[in-house]
């Protein structure tokens, strides 16, 4: 084997009173797809803003090609040939890839640009991305795409060693095999590629090693081949995760909502119709982009629908245009957002604003709002919730991504909703919090509620979901029990619109 | 996993939370001490601060305003212009006849609601078509200042002697009042305001709105209505500070209050409101309004010219700015 582009040897880093690192090592090889797995908050981040440059560590040494690496800045970093490319990608929307990707580092004779665009093309098709030109502009490019000439931008400054923090997390199937390609080739031109996520499906099929972290320690590392998941998993949380996907016996009641004919503008969704029980989860699978979301935001109000019915349990069918999220809320349908930090929380609010804001008139007496009993209420859902917080009062923003999904859906559950939109509800978050949402998600519908779950998660949807649509295109199929679909043919149908018999 | 917290902790974030709370009236403090150092006799004299208390009335009342809307991600530049309408229209219903009590509680009325009605069309453009509060602003800052002027046909309007006109007197007239009027009327709107923001569904949803309109949306608050209600809210206020302003100038001026949207925002600001929204207090905006007469008071009892003074008033808003920012950087 080839000598390591990077080895960190036990790199210790505190901030005030919290040991984020006590200890960890690692080595990456040139030409190797490394993962850095762990759960949130172990430290992965942490890591890889020493790694970057952006922080310094407090003990520790980081070697990159046999020489000891001390950046003081993340302009260090990329000297020494190393990219990051995080979860928000950074791209001007308004540029052309060329000038993203040149951005800085424009080559030019007394202040006058000279065209790259040949060059970055060049970087482009050497990624296998030959049909892109570079003087597209960024906001037309898909999510995928983008992430393409970020990595296209690494390159031009001759990387080494590339750091992809969570990049599948937003995006489609299709975009994650592009991906997946890129990376090959990345390995190919000996570029060594850190690879983080919580896809552990994934990072079996793209990575050679990985090294496992858990509170800030190195807990394993190896090669790929030689561990399963399950094992993974059992270092991430330092326990069995014996049931990820718990099961539970909850029985469908009556037809609680239906909507029929649903239309958005541009046909997304498209004539969609779907029936929901007392106690069911209903799955929605499909590709990013395939409607799925505008179709639960529909039946919630906050995306705009062109016709379509809709009829709650007790009342009377009538047109879905007119529904808006006041309307929803007081008729007991409540959703969760896909997007935690752009809509989900009012992130410069504490926790119990965020989790009142819906039924803060439950908390008004003659105008004024009881401030005790709201304190009161809002502490005792995030405890049943296990958020872990100091205080109610604390800032939304304080929170990890999990504990701030927790938030989420505690303000749902606050709002004593009977009908539940989980848009992607377990996006980005930890495997432990994960199966704390799958287990509350069974228990609530055990209880009564119904819940529509939509996820691009396949595992998920057939671990809890009881039954299952998939949408293609703006077209959902016919809804079927979860035992009558198999990966295959739900995959089949979200790339192709086919079902296969 | 419990929320049990270790309790030096929890006391540590108290502090922190309660000192930054505090940094307005810890500036408010060190000026006026810095004065009172400066030049003893003159400046700390009772007299003196009541005169103090006085000049910030008017701008302090229109920042309790401003208040609502910065909190929300909103601003308003259309305020300085809203009170020049305002004396116009005062002066305007008080030439009308004998001013009788009822005629005077009109003419001030009148005033609050020419300026209420600007703010309700100020948020009703924002919130109908969308378009930002600056630039609506900028363009009815300058409809309320023609209108003004069209009206009082550029000229200002004298009018009769009445009682409006002793609302600012530094001395008032029962003299078991000690301060004016205006200053009585202030605190009023001051404690009306603090309850609005911190005790009202309303005001709740004033922060959620600044701090994410996506997650008001999303969590039911009607985001329209709420911003109309706010910009309305703003005018009424600024309307409240238009009768102060007549109450000094005991005319109509169509040109009066030219540039004080800055000063009102500047108040709201060091006063700590984030203008990203979110953020923001009445009580500091008021004390941003003091801060600035105390600046100004002191500087003329000083013979400090206009100009350094400007310059004073304009590294203050950026270092409380700069302050804001750094104490972010700390949380973070």
């Amino acid at each position: 084997m080839t000598d390591p582009i990077i080895q960190i040897s036990s790199v210790h880093k505190s901030f005030g009173p919290v040991k984020a690192l006590k200890g960890v090592s690692m080595k990456v090889h040139p030409g190797t797809v490394h993962a850095l797995i762990g759960e949130n908050g172990a430290g992965k981040s942490t890591l890889m803003k020493i790694l970057s440059g952006a922080l310094k560590a407090d003990k520790g040494k980081i070697e990159v090609n046999g020489e000891v690496y001390t950046p003081e800045s993340p302009l260090d970093g990329r000297k020494a040939g190393i990219s990051m490319i995080y979860q928000e990608l950074n791209l001007a929307p308004h540029l052309s890839i060329e000038k993203n990707v040149t951005l800085g580092m424009e080559k030019n004779s007394w202040g006058w640009v000279h065209s790259q665009g040949t060059q970055v093309e060049a970087i482009l098709s050497e990624l296998g991305q030959g049909e892109l030109s570079a003087d597209l502009l960024i906001r037309d490019l898909s999510i995928g795409k983008q992430q393409v000439v970020e990595i296209a931008r690494a390159l031009l400054f001759d990387a080494q060693v590339v750091v992809m923090d969570e990049p599948t997390s937003s995006l489609s199937a299709a975009d994650t095999r592009t991906l997946f390609q890129v990376i090959n080739r990345l390995k190919k031109k000996g570029v060594a590629v850190i690879y983080i996520s919580h896809f552990l499906e994934e990072i079996q099929e793209i990575a050679d090693h990985y090294t496992i972290l858990r509170d800030g320690e190195t807990v394993a590392s190896g090669s790929m081949e030689d561990i399963p998941i399950e094992e993974i998993i059992f270092h991430m949380v330092g326990r069995e995760v014996s049931e990820l996907y718990p099961t539970s016996k909850h029985t469908l009641g009556e037809v609680i909502l239906r909507g029929e004919d649903i239309q958005g503008a541009a046909g997304y969704p498209n004539e969609v119709d779907l029936e929901l029980r007392k106690g069911e989860i209903l799955g929605i699978a499909g590709l990013v982009g395939s409607g799925r979301s505008e179709t639960v935001r529909m039946l919630f109000g906050l995306d705009k629908a062109q016709k379509g019915t809709l009829q709650l349990k007790s009342g009377s069918k009538r047109s879905i245009q007119y529904q808006n999220p006041q309307k929803a809320i007081g008729e007991g349908i409540n959703l969760l957002s896909e997007n935690r930090k752009e809509e989900g929380l009012a992130l410069n609010l504490s926790l119990l604003h965020n989790l009142t804001l819906p039924v803060l008139k439950n908390y008004q007496k003659r105008g004024i709002l009881d401030l005790k009993s709201e304190h009161q209420q809002g502490q005792m859902w995030l405890d049943e919730l296990r958020v872990k917080a100091h205080n109610a009062h604390q800032r939304a923003d304080s929170l990890s991504g999990g504990n701030q999904q927790k938030v989420c859906i505690a303000r749902l559950l606050h709002a004593d909703s009977e009908i539940l939109i989980l848009d992607e509800p377990t996006r980005g978050i930890d495997i432990g919090s994960k199966s704390e949402i799958y287990r509350l998600i069974l228990r609530l519908a055990g209880n009564g509620k119904a819940i529509i779950m939509v996820s691009s998660y396949l595992p998920e949807l057939f671990g809890i979901c009881d039954s299952l649509s998939i949408m293609h295109k703006g077209y959902m199929s016919p809804k079927r029990p979860i035992s009558e679909w198999t990966e295959v043919e739900v995959m089949h149908y979200a790339t192709s619109g086919e079902q296969r018999t | 996993m419990t929320n049990k917290v270790v309790p030096a902790e929890k006391s540590h974030s108290r502090i922190v939370k309660a000192l930054s709370g505090l940094g307005p009236l810890l500036g408010l403090i060190f000026v006026f001490v810095l004065f009172g150092v400066l030049s003893p006799s003159a400046f700390a004299s009772f007299y003196n601060i009541k005169t103090i208390l006085t000049q910030s009335v008017i701008v302090g009342i229109a920042a309790l305003g401003m208040t609502f809307v910065i909190i929300s991600e909103g601003i308003d530049l259309s305020v300085g212009s809203m009170i020049a309408l305002g004396t116009v229209v005062i002066a305007m219903i008080l030439n009308l006849g004998e001013p009788t009590t009822a005629l005077i509680v009109l003419a001030a009325l009148g005033g609050i609601l020419a300026c209420g009605i600007m703010g309700w069309l100020n948020g009703f453009l924002i919130a109908q078509f969308k378009i930002v509060p600056f630039i609506v602003t900028l363009g009815t800052m300058q409809i309320a200042r023609g209108i003004a002027k069209w009206i009082a046909r550029e000229q200002t309007i004298s009018a009769p002697i009445t009682p409006l006109n002793d609302l600012m007197l530094v001395d008032p007239t029962p003299a078991w009042l000690v301060f004016a009027p205006g200053i009585w009327i202030g605190l009023l709107l001051l404690g009306v305001s603090i309850l609005l923001l911190v005790r009202t569904v309303f005001g709740r949803h004033v922060y959620a709105i600044g701090s994410n309109e996506q997650t008001a949306r999303l969590c039911g608050v009607k985001v329209n209505k709420r911003k109309i209600q706010i910009y309305t809210l703003c005018g009424i206020l600024t309307g409240i500070a238009a009768l102060m302003q007549y109450a000094n100038l005991t005319v109509g001026d169509p040109t009066a209050a030219v540039g004080l949207e800055l000063d009102i925002i500047a108040a709201v600001v060091i006063g700590g409101a984030s203008l990203s929204g979110g953020e923001g207090s009445a009580t500091g905006s008021l004390i941003g309004a003091l801060i600035m007469a105390v600046l100004r008071n002191g500087c003329n009892m000083l013979g400090v010219p206009n100009y350094v003074q400007e310059i004073i008033i304009g590294s203050i808003i950026v270092g409380a700015v700069l302050v804001d920012q750094l104490k972010h950087r700390v949380k973070k």
